[in-house]
């Protein structure tokens, strides 16, 4: 044997083991009934086996019988009625971070992950997290479907081209565990995979300040902000204003009101005129093709970092 | 002599009325048809069957026994596309369908003959444009085709595939609307809809998928080729597309197509069952009405391949419960099968021994399905080897062995000849042990986090990769038996008999192979199918 197999995979992350328990139930219910249908199977067929070729087909047979067809009806339905709501709780606390979430974020191309985190410290293949804190990345793609895919911490989601999904983890154990590109991608599909490092909270600290000699995210973002000319409408009062405009509701020339997110601050870069804010003209030109994902996260950590200052200092 | 004489001369059939190759290329006979399918389809399988062997084969090793990624990439995409497109959803439609639906009926033929021959000219100019694409060099898009890779960053024959795929699918819209025609008009006197076999029901619920589903993975397909042929943003959002709607368009086909490739098992399963332990089917109504639920829900769990596309997450709410109801339907039916053998008369030749791992098999693909339609274990196991275990359960555990058992009930009726038992008897054998080998493996690799479509994998998964191409071994060789003695027994097998089985059946009630009109006097239907009861009865009187 050229390597000892596990069974289980490692439980890693405070949502594994309710995935797994989960998982658990599923495999009692099957086993249950994979057995009760191979041993009713396996019992009908030596009992009723033919015993000579001409023996003559059975009388009085039984054909029908509503009591067994509603009884094998309902249970199944029940059976199945818990496990998608016993799924739908764990999928649901799965699927969304909760709001004190370090943000991390992730760029996938064919056929590398880029990682970046908020202090402007970047890695290639690997993830850095500390341990016990919950981890939100924030993820897109600068060409095809790619999926995040981390198999200790039991959750996975697609990484898409032109949008964002967000995909939350806390992890519960030091140590070093794959993730996985699990969306084809194209040729080097299976190489694009890397590790996660689950660092004590000291020990990532560590990690993340040893060797930054660039600027954080948002001060690199407030670098574009000037070289980009965003400033002159801005900062002037011509387009809507930044400060304290992060994760609060936008009111839009349709009428419509939107919260001012990761995804909304994308759009208006790189489709603005797709939502107007009420009270301002359309007049703002795309940045698409001249901005890269990249230095659109670092915008968009800049207009968070006017949030937070605004939230700090308590003026209106 | 005319063609009429000797189709009128005692012992005259439908394959000796006419050896000539024109007789078999122009034919509108059905029987024959279903000939010309066997043989096309035979002949598919065994090219994806290569590929899938040649996956294996590099698998035994982490980095790659044989050949490189790119290559790796193509082989997976050759063993989808063939095996789904050119022989699982054709097989046991195109060839058991077309052969038995006029027999079970009562009738002559299907009610479009000609247009029936036509079906099978569509498919295989389909087939052969994607046999074109693979000598050509091949493709690596995937089965699945997603977007925007296969239409903006792939070099390889992707029109040239989807646009054989395209063409295929006509054949299906055909054969599927031929086949609700002929089931809607052609049915003998006294065969109301409640005396048909349930082979008919499944293969009536199977035509409806075929009619409804297949123009959307046209439609797909054309829009991949519009967007790599004239850039016009469909799918790529470079182009100003939107990524996600390929896979509502592709899964809207393409997961009713799963029951494509089950429904018609289940119908087969029906009739061994029955036949091979003489006792009429346990639950008649359920399992018919089963089938039509399978088609109708089957439409609307498209979303449970999506849970993580981005898709909303309370949209993957919705297609979980619905993918749940769906599991129902299919519990009824493995539950009225196995209560069909309750104290029945049951043989064990070799159609038996493929419907007994049939409903074994399609079990455990069934119960496996709801760990995929749960959410949360899904964003686990979601594309991982847990999937594509699942699915060879369904597809060859399921779908092939039913049509394995429908071959084996049905071949003495085909061919006139019976083939060898013991031999038969042994290949259901290995290929049921060399496929469990095959595919329970992946269930572990799977869980323990493998990703599908990987050339290479972390060097941890190899012990259980190493078990499974062990087990593709054995299924290999289990499949090449069956060739063997099918052919051998066309020309040296002994004559089969009008019915071997003493089963129930119009088309057991004709000669062995049946004359080209099929039935000497049109047949009047006075009771309920299955009578095998009534034939005990008769027994006792007499």
């Amino acid at each position: 044997m050229p390597h000892a197999f596990p069974l289980f995979p490692q439980e890693a992350s405070t949502l594994a083991p309710a995935v797994d328990h989960l998982f658990y139930f599923l495999t009692a219910v099957s086993v249950f009934f994979s057995a009760l249908i191979f041993l009713l199977i396996f019992y009908f067929a030596v009992k009723y086996r033919r015993r000579s070729k001409d023996e003559p087909p059975p009388k009085n047979q039984v054909v029908n019988n509503i009591p067994l067809e509603i009884m094998w009806t309902v249970i199944p339905m029940i059976l199945v009625t818990i496990m998608y709501f016993w799924g739908a709780d764990i999928f649901v606390r799965n699927s969304l971070p909760p709001p004190n979430s370090t943000e991390i974020f992730v760029i996938g191309k064919q056929w590398m992950w880029h990682i970046e985190h908020t202090n402007g410290k970047r890695e290639i293949n690997a993830l850095h997290i500390p341990e016990g804190v919950p981890i939100k990345l924030t993820m897109t793609s600068q060409d095809v479907i790619h999926d995040f895919f981390v198999p200790a911490f039991r959750v996975k989601k697609d990484v898409l081209p032109d949008r964002y999904t967000t995909e939350w983890f806390e992890a519960t154990k030091v140590g070093k565990y794959h993730f996985f590109c699990n969306q084809y991608c194209g040729m080097g599909h299976s190489l694009m995979r890397g590790w996660v490092y689950v660092m004590t909270p000291q020990n990532y600290e560590k990690w993340l300040n040893s060797g930054v000699t660039g600027a954080t995210m948002a001060e690199q973002g407030e670098k574009l902000y000037h070289q980009y000319g965003c400033i002159t409408c801005h900062g002037t009062g011509k387009g809507p204003a930044f400060v304290g405009l992060f994760g609060k509701p936008v009111k839009l020339s349709t009428g419509q009101t939107v919260i001012a997110n990761d995804s909304y601050i994308r759009e208006s870069i790189l489709y603005p005129s797709a939502q107007i804010v009420n009270g301002y003209p359309a007049i703002m030109p795309t940045f698409k093709g001249q901005v890269t994902e990249e230095q659109v996260l670092q915008l968009t950590a800049y207009i968070k970092s006017l949030g937070s200052k605004e939230r700090n200092t308590g003026t209106p | 002599m005319s063609s009429s004489e000797v189709a009128n001369r005692p012992g005259a059939n439908y394959l000796n009325v006419d050896y000539g190759i024109k007789s078999w290329l122009l034919t509108t006979d059905h029987k024959r048809i279903a000939w010309l399918y066997l043989v096309a389809i035979t002949f598919f399988f065994a090219v994806g069957g290569v590929a899938a062997t040649l996956m294996r084969l590099n698998l035994l090793e982490p980095q790659g026994l044989l050949v490189e990624p790119e290559t790796y990439n193509k082989l997976f995409s050759t063993h989808g596309i063939v095996m789904i497109f050119l022989f699982l959803v054709p097989s046991i439609p195109a060839v058991l369908g077309n052969f038995l639906i006029p027999m079970m009926l009562g009738a002559r033929d299907v009610a479009f003959p000609r247009l029936n021959l036509l079906s099978w000219y569509v498919f295989m100019t389909g087939g052969s444009i994607v046999m074109y694409a693979l000598i050509a060099g091949g493709v690596d898009t995937g089965w699945t085709f997603y977007t925007p890779l296969s239409t903006m960053y792939l070099n390889t024959h992707v029109m040239a595939t989807a646009t054989g795929i395209f063409i295929a699918g006509f054949s299906s819209i055909l054969t599927g609307l031929n086949f609700v025609v002929t089931i809607h008009k052609m049915r003998a006197p006294g065969l109301t809809w409640f005396r048909l076999p349930l082979f008919i029901w499944a293969m009536y619920a199977t035509s409806i998928i075929f009619i409804i589903g297949t123009p959307v993975i046209a439609i797909s397909l054309a829009l991949i080729v519009i967007e790599r042929l004239f850039h016009v943003g469909i799918f790529d959002p470079a182009l100003g597309g939107d990524p996600i709607l390929f896979q509502h368009l592709f899964w809207f086909y393409s997961h009713p197509a799963v029951y494509v490739m089950i429904l018609p098992s289940m119908g087969v399963i029906s009739e061994v069952i029955t036949a091979l332990s003489h006792k009429k089917i346990f639950g008649y109504h359920f399992i018919a009405f089963s089938s039509i639920a399978i088609a109708a829900i089957g439409f609307l769990v498209w979303g449970h391949h999506m849970f993580v596309s981005g898709q909303s997450i309370y949209a993957g709410l919705v297609f979980s419960a619905l993918s749940m109801a769906v599991a129902i339907p299919s519990a009824v039916k493995v539950f009225n099968w196995t209560a069909t053998l309750y104290k029945g008369s049951i043989s064990y030749e070799a159609p038996m021994l493929y419907a007994l791992g049939f409903i074994g098999l399609f079990t455990i693909g069934g119960l496996t399905g709801l760990y995929l339609a749960t959410t949360a274990v899904d964003q686990h196991v979601h594309a991982t080897y847990f999937v594509v275990a699942h699915f060879h359960y369904i597809m060859v555990g399921g779908a092939i062995m039913g049509y394995m058992a429908g071959i084996h009930f049905w071949w003495p009726k085909i061919s006139g000849k019976l083939y060898p038992d013991g031999w038969s008897r042994v290949a259901a054998v290995i290929i049921f042990v060399g496929f469990n080998l095959t595919f329970f493996p992946q269930f572990i690799l799977g869980y323990l986090g493998m990703p599908r479509r990987y050339a290479v994998y972390p060097p941890e998964f190899q012990t259980l990769n190493v078990i499974s191409t062990a087990g593709a071994t054995i299924l290999g060789l289990g499949y090449i038996i069956p060739l063997i003695y099918f052919a051998w027994s066309v020309r040296y097998g002994a004559p089969a008999g009008d019915n071997p089985w003493q089963a129930t059946g119009l088309e057991w009630t004709t000669a062995s192979p049946p004359p080209t009109h099929n039935f000497e006097e049109t047949p009047v239907v006075t009771e309920e199918p299955y009578g095998y009861d009534r034939i005990a009865e008769e027994i006792q009187v007499a």
